[in-house]
């Protein structure tokens, strides 16, 4: 925490060194944009920083000012001279108090509400905050020019290779065991002096993100949001200044994220997301860039509430509307465009998009945004690698060496062991390891080095790993594992595609890394991301039961076991109907009984679990499948028997899992139409009996026929009383009259359907 | 307007190069080469704890390349990245006024690429050219 106090106060003194300048500039004419968007810029960092340190005055002041500004900024007020003055009193009082932050006094804080207050509207005071001089307490850190490490650096590089000559001279003319002594002294030195100096230029992306699981919890905790952070990668080595240049950045974007993008926990609820919000920073390097992920499962960007705001601010709204879906997308780092209607102390008002894409471009980076609305954003700022440490493997290919980052590699292997190997699939040469079988590229055959050599077989195989699948990467030999300072290599170099970058090694001999994605695009490799990730999800998950987690349409989110779903299927509202007493759903020509928790008309998308208990189906209305997960053992039951059993804990959260046997028990049809024993119905008035009865008795679970197919045998012969049998038959038959009250007791009233379906039920041996 | 040039022989040519450009001429060691990348990219070169690019110059113009990668070299950077660019010889540094080229005069492809005007040594018109229009992958400045 001290360190990024202490960063925070150079940083702050810097900047406002830097704009004691645009505050006259702006002082001058205050209707000049640019100086104002400085000034502004300025006190909404000091404002995010302070927020984060915890220094409530300073956050009060700037917070002050900034909504002074941000009106200034929308045109709400105009910048006359005593709002001017106010600002600028408030950008003093903050340099007072950083400076006495910094020397540990105390600075009595009376006057400060009084600067607040001019920056009112018509207030005249015009405020003069007399401070007492602080002594600058003498820090233990200084700043450097990038140049002056850059030059450190290379001398550094040039000592080594330099003592690797002496060394290399001294072996050859026999030398003096105390002169070798010597060597070796000099030569642990100049390594340990190598590592500091590298140390001074580059720092691990850590540094970065450690003071992010804090910030994440303070803020969430302020605004009264639950959220989880995941932070990956953070291992990745960078030049230091990109690590500073950063560092607003991603305090921005991380507050954003938790402010505006992710929920209130009520709303996330009933968006159906779990309460605990998720956060993920991850840091990685690809080719000659680094690139920062931060993502969210908020509620994403509403594209149309950005422009409906960047129209009440004087632009045409048509022209915004007629843009493509990515500048759409990017009128979020438009100034002084706010997503939000009220104002917080946390992100303000959305502003610093625009702050955060002025601070990435300047190191040549650029941001690219991935918006799920009402999924959530995520946010990756590419930045261009202009140095880092990466821990790699050389490898030889005919005399030649490259190195290999080794983030990407899962394992090295001998083309010869046992449990590889190596075949052409076509003219696909492939290599199966352990049972997995992937593409093999033979980096020789792929850069030219070893054409017309095909006879040719590599002894090793690196065992890749790329965004969605591994391949093999065939090299002659495997030589060595070193940390190395990569630089970028000049466009010409990059353009090949297949090199990440050039270091230049112990050896004095210049060196490519490799870029193992590009290799893969290089060699033609494709990988189906999604056959991937299924593979997965069966492959991570094979103990136990599993089951589909899905979003129900009354908002819950509930498990049912995957066994008994057939299908998972996007239908169409049109498709459901509540007919014949019950929710019928129209699928494949079929009509399937439906069941369903919570209103589904008004929902654009649905999805139906088709479940199936091997003879007969039901249908089950859902929103959204969500995931395979392992259904738990422990399951509470339900206080009262109905579609859901009981409740099991996923994650700490309770999940309702559906009762299929209820389900089953109050929804299935009686039986398939195939095996329901066949109705006979005989004689004269089988018209009537056809039009009238036959869907009674269907519905009982009979196939009502009026003649029998070929080999076909009835279970039960309907007839009206006064039918004379055609011959008679084992099979029993139910007569039925047309007076309700008969002679006969062995006839029953036609219109009589209970005693019908009992006669029927009794006559058939079925239940009634 | 005068200017220092160094005038160096590039494919059997006098050339001249405006101080400018040139950051220094050395004498290039082990190249190692670049698999897969264009024909002017000879490999990279380590430069003191330097890695530079090495560029033939004679590819990079239409020529045949030269038989040993190795020699003379212009040491240039462009946009961040230093190149080394191979030359035949290197023969004089002096002051020359830069000239336009003589209307007419068209210069075959390579040539065309990079040459930027003309300047005079006791008679002797010298193309001047622009190293940076002989880098691959390299915008070439408006």
């Amino acid at each position: 925490m001290d360190d990024l106090l202490q960063e925070f106060i150079a940083e702050t003194r810097e900047t406002l060194e830097a704009l004691s300048g645009e505050i006259v500039a702006w002082e001058a004419a205050p209707g000049d944009r640019q100086r104002l968007d400085a000034i502004f810029r300025f006190v909404h960092t000091v404002k995010g920083s302070c927020g984060f340190l915890d220094l409530p005055r300073l956050s009060r002041l700037s917070h002050a000012a900034e909504d002074v500004l941000a009106a200034v900024r929308s045109g709400e007020r105009a910048p006359d001279t005593s709002l001017v003055n106010a600002v600028l009193a408030i950008v003093d009082r903050i340099g007072e108090l950083v400076e006495a932050i910094d020397a540990g006094a105390s600075l009595d804080d009376s006057g400060e509400d009084l600067l607040i207050a001019a920056l009112d509207e018509g207030s005249a005071a015009t405020v003069h905050a007399n401070a007492p001089v602080v002594q600058r307490a003498p820090t233990r850190s200084v700043r450097l020019s990038v140049d002056l490490l850059d030059r450190m650096m290379s001398g550094m590089s040039d000592m080594v290779l330099a003592r690797n000559e002496l060394a290399r001279r001294l072996r050859d003319d026999g030398a003096d065991p105390v002169v070798e002594a010597a060597l070796e002294r000099l030569s642990l030195t100049v390594a340990e002096m190598r590592d500091t100096v590298t140390r001074t230029r580059m720092q691990k992306i850590e540094a970065l993100f450690s003071a992010l699981p804090r910030m994440v919890r303070d803020t969430a905790a302020e605004l009264g949001k639950s959220v989880t952070l995941a932070i990956e990668g953070a291992d990745v080595e960078l030049d230091r200044e990109m690590i500073e240049m950063m560092r607003d950045p991603l305090v921005h974007i991380v507050r954003n994220a938790i402010d505006h993008g992710i929920e209130a926990p009520a709303e996330r609820r009933r968006a159906g997301k779990r309460e605990n919000g998720r956060l993920t920073v991850s840091a990685r390097q690809s080719g000659n860039q680094i690139i920062v992920e931060i993502s969210d499962d908020g509620r994403g960007i509403d594209v149309d509430r950005v422009i409906a705001k960047l129209a009440r601010t004087g632009r045409a709204e048509h022209e915004l509307r007629a843009l493509s879906d990515k500048a759409r997308l990017n009128l979020v780092f438009e100034p002084g465009l706010t997503t939000k209607d009220d104002v917080s102390a946390i992100s303000g008002r959305g502003v610093g998009m625009d702050v955060v894409r002025a601070n990435i471009e300047q190191i040549g980076g650029r941001i690219e945004l991935l918006n799920t609305p009402g999924g959530g954003l995520c946010l990756a700022i590419h930045v261009p690698l202009t140095l880092s440490i990466i821990s790699t493997i050389g490898v030889g290919v005919a005399g030649q060496r490259f190195a290999i980052p080794r983030q990407g590699i899962e394992e090295i292997v001998s083309a010869h062991a046992e449990a590889i190997r190596v075949d052409m699939i076509g003219d696909t040469p492939a290599a199966t390891v352990r049972e997995r079988r992937m593409p093999l590229v033979d980096l020789g055959r792929l850069l030219g080095l070893n054409a017309g050599d095909e006879e040719r077989h590599p002894d090793m195989l690196a065992i890749v790993g790329v965004a969605g699948g591994s391949y093999a990467l065939a090299v002659d030999a495997v030589l060595d594992s070193e940390e190395l300072v990569i630089k970028p290599a000049a466009p010409a170099v990059m353009a090949v595609g297949t090199y990440a970058g050039q270091t230049l090694p112990d050896s004095g001999l210049p060196m490519l890394l490799l870029d193992c994605a590009g290799i893969a695009a290089k060699a033609g490799l494709r990988f189906d991301r999604a056959a991937a990730e299924e593979e997965e999800v069966h492959g991570g998950v094979s103990e136990g039961v599993q089951a589909l987690l899905f979003h129900d349409l009354d908002g819950a989110r509930r498990l049912a076991p995957l066994a008994a779903i057939d299908r998972i299927e996007p239908i169409a509202a049109e498709a459901i109907r509540f007919s014949a007493g019950r929710l019928r759903l129209s699928i494949d020509g079929r009509i399937v009984p439906l069941a369903a928790q919570g209103r589904w008309e008004e929902r654009a998308h649905l999805s139906v679990l088709r479940l199936h208990d091997g003879a007969q189906e039901v249908g089950y209305l859902i929103a959204e499948a969500l995931d395979i997960v392992h259904l738990p053992e422990e399951l509470v039951p339900a206080a009262e028997e109905g579609p859901v059993a009981g409740v099991v804990a996923v994650e700490g959260e309770q999940i309702e899992v559906l009762d299929l046997h209820w389900l089953f028990a109050n929804h299935a049809e009686d039986a398939t139409p195939a095996a329901a024993p066949v109705c006979l119905l005989e004689g004269e008035g089988s018209d009537w009996m056809r039009t009238f009865l036959k869907p009674a008795i269907e519905a009982a679970g009979y196939r009502a026929v009026t003649r029998l197919a070929a080999g076909e045998k009835a279970a039960v012969v309907l007839a009206m009383e006064e039918t004379v049998m055609a011959a008679p038959t084992s099979v029993p038959v139910v007569r039925l009259r047309t007076q309700r009250e008969g002679a006969s007791a062995d006839s029953i009233y036609r219109y009589d359907r209970a005693a019908l379906l009992g006669a029927l039920a009794g006559a058939a041996g079925r239940r009634a | 307007m005068n200017a220092l040039f160094l005038i160096a022989r590039l494919g059997g040519r006098n050339v001249a190069i405006e101080s400018a450009q040139v950051e220094s001429v050395v004498d290039i060691g082990a190249v190692v080469p670049v698999p897969g990348a264009q024909a002017e990219v000879r490999g990279l070169a380590a430069l003191r704890s330097r890695v530079v690019t090495v560029i033939d110059a004679r590819v990079a113009l239409g020529l045949p390349p030269l038989a040993d990668a190795g020699g003379r070299a212009v040491i240039t950077a462009v946009d961040g990245h230093h190149y080394a660019v191979l030359v035949d010889a290197l023969d004089d540094v002096a002051p020359f006024t830069l000239e336009p080229l003589s209307p007419g005069i068209a210069l075959d492809h390579g040539w065309r690429l990079a040459g930027c005007g003309i300047v005079e040594r006791e008679g002797e018109p010298i193309l001047a050219i622009e190293l940076r229009s002989l880098i691959p992958q390299t915008a070439v400045a408006a």
